[in-house]
């Protein structure tokens, strides 16, 4: 007889694990179906040993300029193979935190491929995939078999978006997989695309030396940014070297044996060819919908996403998602949420459904991007009648204590109700920062209450307290 | 600097006060300790003391003023040796919260009107620290301060709902702990779905009850262990509903008139010596002046058939006969049973069935079907000796006649003083069916039956 249980999550990312753990908290008899790695893409292959690399980055680049702090460190360099070892270091031991964390909370792992026969009937299937031959089963796994389970939860995230032509080969055109563990840092790279995950890799290959072009199809870089904020991180790059082409398409690869010549139409009628050694290819993803059993079940589908309502429950009752594989924001945090979210509805606790305007976004590029709600433009767009407040890092004590005067806070207040509906930075630490807001956010502050907190002195979040001050007309230190 | 000078709230849950009266005028010295103003209350007069020192430059809502906000402006305090005019024109973006005039009498006991939402930037002249004991916030109102009580609303909800004028205390939370969040000030207006304590009544839909204050504020005002708590039954919970409802949906207006009753205690001396003798040698009837004006009010719905309504959103029902509640106390409450086709009984069937009624009533073994419905009521509260009163409308009635006792009285009548027997009468109307002179007809028409009975013969 099959084993039932009543929580079944599909997929052991930062979403599908964090559901497990607030499903067990419940007290749901809770599994979770993992086919390649505990802890998904995220800490895997996504945003944990991203950060790892540009960490070595940001140090590398801090070693270089350490003349500016009056220090002396001579023959700077890097090793790309010891850079990339403690990037998967660091995965390595958050996967395994993931397995302790399971089994602290008494959720079963099931290893294989899962396959929804019917509502409350899931096979697992052994892994054929490529990633699953490179990692086993950890201990005390489940082996794959029939499972029975009240509610099924699909967590199966999302895999980079191939274009046509633009195909990925593993060697000259990459993925965030191959880019991740380089064995040699490229002397050129084209990276298509200026999404978070783009301009991260073009932000830490940069640095490392590279010569970094990027192609962006719409008008501006980090599209889902503020324009004022995302074109002062354009200015930034450029000032790097980054060489940045807007509203522009990579319309083919030429694929050498150790290189590629990509032709590249500006948008503007021109085209130009353009040699490098490596590509990236970071135009989107696409959720993992496939193979699920969904299409059999009638589960709605809506490009390559699976459609939910605010408590992650698909058309099918006893099926539901959450995260990438649910649809956008593409971000780690708000699939754990959206998961929380679900499994307490289940419980039959009484939640708001996520509101997608309060999840923040960090994009750990050098300068840093972090923002939350709307943009000026969007609220425009929304007619609303708006207050902007900003305040540059160069009028911030601390900033400059710590050699970083670029960058610039700015909050957008909705005028009638002194709600705060979006802030955006660039700058020094600012994806430590963004949460003061989405906590007062979240809180339904409006500006009084913002206005009469206390921010520490000597800190980048003073300006955080200016700008919110200088949308009212009573900044400070300006 | 001028500084303005801001409504005070004198009570944790105050929002609004009347200003009493100036004890400053314009061009007035004024030293911190000074009286400025007393400022009324719906519970007290209090003083306003002044905090700072200066010259009052200019008031600027007047003395008689109703329903001013808390931390409106309401005067400009020069300081020492400074210009005043500028001061004045200073504080002019203050004038846009004062409140209106003083209220008319024209609308008496008009609602009050939802203060406008604070303009921004709030920061004025007179911010907080410049002296006036306010809030921080000039919207939030403090919560209680035993902490019981207290209401939990985001910043955001509270100023959504202020400026959406409705009473945060009257939508109900739904977010961590009941917290009222934004989502709940939106869904209240849109819907008035998330209202607290709807009353369950399908007469008026969408209509949301005012929120009295909870238990524990009540509770809170009394020296515990200075009263007992008996629990309602449903008799009284009931009437509170249905009161409350009444009270809160249906425009009242009373018209009072003064019947001579003469003729009709004659007649009724007249007509209950002709009652048969039972077996125990007692009458078998006696007609009450109750009696008298379920006919003579039955009578006059029918001669007046607009009156004979009942108000619904899509229609008016007219009413074909005159089906009148009689408001029977009981112990522990009153209820209503409905004498039907009123207008074609005799005296003396109508007295059997109030009897009948009133017995029943007593032992609570009425059937709903006995006391519901109706177009009209009678209370009557003459035999306690009281003179004239106005009672509350029990919907689905349209009107409900308050009668007072029978009082000798000395009147004018052609030129001369005489002696009469008079009973004051007043009609409670639902203004949305019956309206003024409606009313007034149908209380002429009542007259006629009441004061000259004979008419009901014909």
């Amino acid at each position: 007889m099959a084993e039932s249980f009543d929580i079944i999550i599909i997929g052991s990312g930062p979403g599908g694990y964090v559901t497990a753990i607030r499903a067990a908290q419940l007290g749901f008899k809770t599994a979770i179906v993992e086919r390649a790695y505990l802890g998904g893409v995220c800490l895997n292959w996504g945003c944990i040993p991203t950060k790892a690399l540009l960490r070595s980055a940001e140090i590398f680049h801090y070693m270089q300029h350490a003349k500016d702090y009056g220090l002396a460190a001579e023959k700077v360099s890097y090793d790309p193979a010891a850079v990339v070892k403690r990037s998967r270091g660091v995965s390595k031991r958050l996967n395994d935190g993931v397995g302790f964390l399971m089994k602290k909370n008494k959720v079963s792992v099931i290893w294989g491929e899962a396959a929804i026969d019917s509502p409350g009937k899931v096979t697992v299937k052994p892994a054929k995939s490529e990633a699953a031959k490179n990692s086993d089963a950890p201990k005390g796994a489940l082996a794959p078999g029939a499972y029975e389970a009240k509610h099924v939860i699909i967590a199966t995230g999302a895999r980079p978006r191939v274009l046509p032509g633009l195909e990925p080969d593993q060697k000259l055109v990459w993925t965030y997989f191959e880019a991740m563990v380089p064995e040699r840092v490229p002397k050129s790279l084209l990276v298509i695309g200026s999404g978070a995950i783009g301009i991260e890799f073009a932000s830490f290959y940069r640095t490392l030396g590279a010569e970094v072009t990027v192609v962006e199809v719409l008008p501006q870089i980090l599209p889902v940014e503020d324009a004022e904020i995302a074109g002062l991180a354009r200015k930034a790059f450029e000032k790097q070297g980054i060489k940045i082409f807007t509203g522009a398409k990579v319309t083919r690869l030429d694929r050498q044996a150790d290189s590629v010549t990509a032709t590249i139409d500006d948008g503007k009628g021109g085209t130009q060819t353009l040699a490098v050694d490596r590509v990236i290819s970071a135009v989107g993803v696409t959720g993992n919908v496939e193979n699920l059993g969904l299409e059999r079940l009638g589960v709605e589908i809506d490009r390559a996403a699976i459609v939910v309502d605010g408590y992650g429950r698909t058309n099918v009752p006893g099926i539901y998602a959450i995260g990438d594989v649910a649809g956008p924001p593409l971000l780690a945090h708000k699939a754990e949420h959206e998961g929380v979210i679900c499994v307490e509805a289940i419980k039959g606790l009484k939640r708001h459904p996520m509101d997608k305007l309060k999840i923040p976004g960090c994009t750990y590029c050098a300068p840093q991007i972090a923002s939350v709600g709307l943009t000026e433009a969007a609220a425009k767009e929304k007619k609303l009648d708006i207050r902007v407040g900003r305040f540059p890092f160069i009028g911030n004590g601390k900033a400059i204590a710590l050699g970083e005067d670029q960058g610039l806070v700015k909050v957008i207040f909705d005028k009638a109700s002194g709600q705060l509906v979006g802030a955006h930075m660039i700058g020094a630490e600012v994806t430590e920062l963004i949460q003061g807001y989405v906590v007062a956010m979240n809180l339904e502050t409006t500006e009084e209450e913002l206005m009469h907190t206390v921010f520490p002195h000597p800190t980048l979040s003073e300006m955080m307290g200016e700008a919110v001050l200088d949308a009212y007309g009573r900044v400070l230190n300006m | 600097m001028p500084i303005n000078i801001l409504m005070p709230a004198l009570s944790p849950t105050m929002e609004k006060g009347n200003i009493a009266k100036w004890l400053k005028k314009e061009g007035d010295k004024v030293k911190a300790g000074d009286i400025l103003a007393e400022i009324e209350t719906d519970k007290a007069t209090m003083e306003y003391e002044a905090i700072d020192e200066g010259v009052i430059a200019k008031i600027l809502v007047p003395e008689g003023t109703a329903d001013v906000a808390v931390n409106a402006p309401i005067a400009v305090l020069a300081a020492e040796g400074e210009d005043v005019k500028t001061a004045v024109a200073g504080a002019a973006a203050a004038k846009q919260v004062a409140p209106s005039p003083p209220a008319g009498a024209s609308k008496p006991a008009a609602a009050p009107q939802p203060s406008p939402p604070p303009p921004y930037p709030p920061p004025l002249a007179g911010e907080g620290r410049e002296g006036v004991p306010t809030p921080a916030s000039p919207v939030a109102p403090a919560p209680a301060a035993n902490g019981r009580g207290r209401i939990f609303a985001s910043p955001l909800a509270r100023r959504l709902a202020k400026a959406a004028g409705l009473d945060v205390a009257r939508i109900a939370g739904t977010g961590p702990h009941g917290r009222i969040i934004a989502h709940d000030v939106e869904a209240a207006k849109s819907g008035g779905a998330a209202l607290r304590a709807p009353l369950p009544s399908p007469a008026a839909p969408g209509i949301a009850p005012v929120q009295a204050p909870s238990d524990d504020k009540i509770r809170a005002l009394f020296e515990p262990g200075s009263y007992d708590v008996v629990p309602h039954d449903n008799i009284r919970k009931i009437i509170a509903q249905r009161l409350v409802l009444a009270k809160q949906t249906i425009p009242h207006f009373y018209l009072t008139i003064s019947c001579t009753i003469d003729k009709l205690l004659s007649a009724r001396e007249d007509i209950n010596v002709t009652a048969p003798k039972g077996p125990d040698g007692k009458p078998t009837w006696k007609l009450s002046v109750n009696d008298f004006v379920i006919k003579a009010l039955a009578l006059a719905l029918i001669k007046v058939p607009e009156a004979n309504v009942t108000w619904t959103e899509t229609g008016m029902l007219k009413h074909k006969h005159a089906d009148i509640g009689i408001a029977v106390a009981i112990p522990g409450g009153l209820i209503t049973p409905v004498v039907r086709k009123a207008e074609t009984k005799s005296l003396i069937a109508i007295s059997a069935e109030m009897k009948d009624y009133a017995a029943r009533a007593r032992a609570r073994k009425l059937k709903p079907e006995e006391y519901q419905g109706g177009s009209s009521a009678i209370s009557n509260l003459g035999m306690y000796g009281i003179e004239e009163f106005a009672a509350v409308i029990n919907p689905p009635h349209a009107t409900i006649l308050a009668i007072g006792a029978g009082i000798e009285r000395a009147v004018v009548r052609d030129g001369k003083i005489a002696v009469a027997t008079q009973m004051k009468v007043t009609l409670s109307s639902d203004h949305r069916a019956v309206d003024g002179a409606l009313g007034a007809e149908l209380m002429g028409a009542f007259r006629i039956y009441i004061e000259s009975p004979t008419a009901m013969l014909v």
